[in-house]
């Protein structure tokens, strides 16, 4: 059986299971299904180009699908003049203070001979720089949330089209991986993981805390959408005819259209990373990449700069990953700091890649959709497991009711076992790197 | 007396806190460090070996109020720990016969054993779950405090009070023990050294004849009594939650490294640099400075330098600072 005959086969049997969804699930559902499993898709490319062509441990993924989502709140929702008015300059101003007093330091610590000296200065710059960022941030900051909290509480975007927001969601996500690269790469791979880790985790708590930035866990919901609404379609006449012509109900055919309006805005933007992605592979660059992953030593005996093509691909890497999170949130609707899990968001997507096929880009498109597919449907099928186990027992017995009620965790512990499993027999994963 | 007041609410508000939490950070970050010095590789699961092992405690704990016994003032769950601690290891010694066991042999790339890890990661994760779900759990029972806010002012008659939890008390007490143990475990025992010349140079220890899997059968056995000890006295001053001991993997780590990865030594003091850090920089100081400073520099604000909620990013900013300036940590460990 030769490759394409069996990758064809390994997606076909995706596309067959979302569509046995569509029949004896809903179709609503099976749409969904597949909306995730394209943003998962595109995600898990993300990571193969860091895992699978650079060999870079990144574990901070949810921190640049966050800040992709945070794009979408400051690109597409419309400014608050008034919070702007009260206390926007001084954000802007308090913030520009902090970024100088760490350039400031960096300055001071290259400039300066080593010793003592350069320590106090960089030290008093820190410290001082500090206290002054506080005293014109604070105010500023308290200014702008105090404006009609229940409702606003922060400065708002840029009022721009939300389509707009998902290159903005990879800039920004380029941006803080440019950041931790710059620190964090030419260390040990464990040292990047932690390091990644803990970003993830320091920009979540950004987006929870600052409410001026994006209203933090009170939520900013309704993002405008680049699709027409539920409503808006039901209420058209011509819309409701076509339905009827098809013979389905307005309500039912109007979510399935702005459903399936969004499965091919995003199959179009994984089409166009996908074939960035190949190309890159092929490219002499990818060549050069897949040298330094194989044998770092070697690559910089022949002149590469290791370091720094690490960090190209790291930020391009997490660029990625930024999109596909401003694809989410544009998804949702709504964006909420308070549900992104590195478990979720991190760590499942490293079972995607693993699983497809490290450094195959198909494969991690593969990976993405069956393993999103399977976090989804392993809780219904384990709720039905449990029911078949249980069914012996009394109906009252306390066990039963716990295993029943537990199912729901069954998730976590069968990617476990998938990842443990792929791991020992399969190393390479579904579709192995050529 | 105003000074004494600004002393006791120092150490009422920062120390006393700050030194537990040291401890239970100490505890997890030996494990850390015991498992890269000796398996070489950094351990994500080590956060949810530690929430299995609190969990065994809790449980038993509750088996053990319904039964009536107690251990006086001290909390139930310090009997409900060897049993924990056992647990535990049958679990460490499974998966590591399960799981770790083919990569050695195979000598796997460390990072290939730190993904393993993450698989491990999940399925404790959501054994944990399962078992007994996702919400906080209340077993700390006993005494609430050795000293509590009121006696200590009847005490000294002071304005501030003091107070020491008892889980504080027994964090500390129990901390110690472990630390003295590992220790004479790691210096004076045959065991011990073969531990130590395993990771101090593999090849050579194979040489003399020591067998590497017992060294590593008795590391993860020490792992899983150090995991479950620290688990359950976080849980014991906090408040069990499975997702919380999953988040300690970051302050955990940035101990272990800030102390140098490999160096017990190091662990136990980069527990401590990072609990302090996190204290005193989420600490609202007015409460201080009110007794220190004369009434007309008296601050306004809180003299908080960031928010609780940022205290993630002290351990961050701590370990960056560490890897770019001093990369085997405070006390010379590992940087392969």
């Amino acid at each position: 059986m030769s490759d394409t005959v069996k990758n064809t086969a390994l997606f076909a049997i995706i596309g067959v299971l979302i569509l046995i969804t569509g029949i004896m699930q809903s179709w609503n559902s099976a749409l969904l299904i597949l909306n995730m499993g394209l943003i998962s898709a595109i995600m898990a490319l993300g990571v193969n180009l860091q895992w699978g062509f650079a060999g870079l441990f990144n574990v901070g993924v949810m921190g640049f699908v966050a800040l992709g989502g945070l794009a979408v709140v400051l690109t597409s929702v419309d400014p608050v003049g008034e919070a702007w008015a009260a206390g926007g300059t001084r954000v802007v101003i308090g913030l520009l203070a902090g970024a100088g007093t760490i350039v400031a330091a960096v300055m001071a610590y290259q400039n300066l001979a080593p010793g003592r000296l350069r320590s106090i200065v960089m030290i008093g710059i820190l410290l001082g720089g500090f206290f002054i960022y506080r005293a014109i941030f604070d105010p500023g900051v308290a200014a702008v949330e105090a404006i009609d909290p229940a409702a606003t509480g922060f400065l708002g975007g840029l009022g721009l089209p939300v389509l707009l927001a998902w290159p903005v969601g990879g800039l920004l996500a380029a941006g803080g991986a440019w950041l931790i690269g710059k620190t964090a790469l030419g260390l040990r791979s464990d040292y990047l993981a932690i390091a990644t880790l803990g970003i993830a985790e320091i920009i979540i708590a950004v987006m929870k805390n600052e409410d001026w930035l994006a209203r933090g866990v009170k939520n900013v919901v309704g993002l405008p959408r680049p699709l027409p609404y539920e409503i808006d379609l039901q209420q058209s006449a011509t819309f409701v005819e076509r339905a009827q012509g098809l013979g389905l109900d307005p309500v039912t055919a109007s979510t399935l259209y702005v459903k399936l309006g969004y499965s091919v805005l995003f199959s179009i933007v994984l089409l166009v990373i996908f074939l960035m992605a190949q190309a890159a592979l092929k490219s002499p660059w990818g060549r050069m990449m897949r040298a330094i992953r194989d044998n770092e030593v070697a690559a910089e005996a022949m002149g590469k700069d290791v370091t720094r093509r690490h960090l190209h691909i790291f930020v391009l890497g997490s660029a990625v990953c930024g999109i596909a999170g401003a694809m989410m949130t544009t998804l949702d609707g709504q964006l909420t700091p308070g549900t992104y899990q590195p478990l979720r968001y991190t760590f499942l997507i490293w079972v995607m890649v693993i699983v497809g096929g490290s450094g195959n880009n198909l494969g991690a498109v593969l990976g993405g959709f069956l393993i999103w597919f399977l976090w989804v449907q392993v809780e219904p099928i384990g709720l039905w497991l449990m029911q078949l186990i249980t069914s012996g027992m009394a109906e009252d017995s306390g066990l039963r009711q716990h295993l029943i009620d537990s199912a729901a965790h069954m998730r976590l512990l069968t990617m476990g076992v998938i990842l443990l499993l792929v791991l020992r027999f399969s190393p390479r994963g579904l579709i192995p790197e050529r | 007396m105003d000074f004494l007041n600004a002393i006791v609410a120092l150490s009422n508000f920062v120390i006393i806190p700050a030194v537990a939490y040291g401890s239970q950070l100490a505890l997890g970050a030996l494990g850390v460090t015991l498992i890269y010095g000796i398996l070489r590789f950094s351990n994500f699961a080590h956060g949810d070996t530690m929430a299995f092992g609190a969990m065994i405690a809790v449980l038993v704990t509750w088996w053990f109020q319904s039964m009536g016994v107690s251990f006086g003032p001290l909390p139930t769950a310090l009997l409900a720990l060897p049993i924990a601690i056992l647990g535990t290891m049958a679990l460490v010694l499974f998966t590591d016969r399960v799981v770790y066991r083919f990569y050695r042999e195979q000598k796997a790339k460390p990072v290939i054993l730190v993904i393993v890890s993450m698989g491990v990661m999940f399925i404790m994760n959501g054994l944990v779950r399962f078992i007994i779900g996702p919400n906080d759990q209340k077993f700390a029972d006993g005494e609430r405090f050795i000293i509590s806010v009121r006696e200590f002012k009847a005490m000294t008659g002071l304005r501030e009070g003091l107070a020491i939890k008892t889980t504080q008390g027994i964090t500390v007490v129990v901390a110690v023990i472990c630390v003295a143990l590992l220790f004479w475990f790691l210096n004076r025992t045959r065991t011990g050294k073969s531990m130590r010349a395993y990771s101090d140079n593999e090849d050579l220890a194979l040489l003399s004849g020591i067998n590497p899997e017992r060294v590593v059968m008795y590391t993860w056995l020490i792992v899983a009594a150090l995991a479950t000890t620290a688990g359950v006295l976080y849980g014991l001053d906090k408040t069990f939650k499975p997702f919380v001991y999953f988040q300690l993997l970051l302050p955990i780590f940035a101990s272990a490294i800030v102390g140098g990865l490999g160096s017990p030594l190091g662990a136990i003091a980069g527990g401590f640099v990072i609990a302090f850090s996190e204290v005193t920089i989420t600490y609202a100081w007015k409460k201080v400075l009110v007794y220190l400073m004369p009434e007309s520099l008296e601050p306004s604000g809180l003299v908080q330098l960031l928010s609780t909620d940022y205290k993630f990013a002290v351990s961050f900013v701590i370990l960056i600072v560490v890897l770019l300036f001093k990369p085997t940590g405070l006390f010379k460990g590992k940087s392969v």
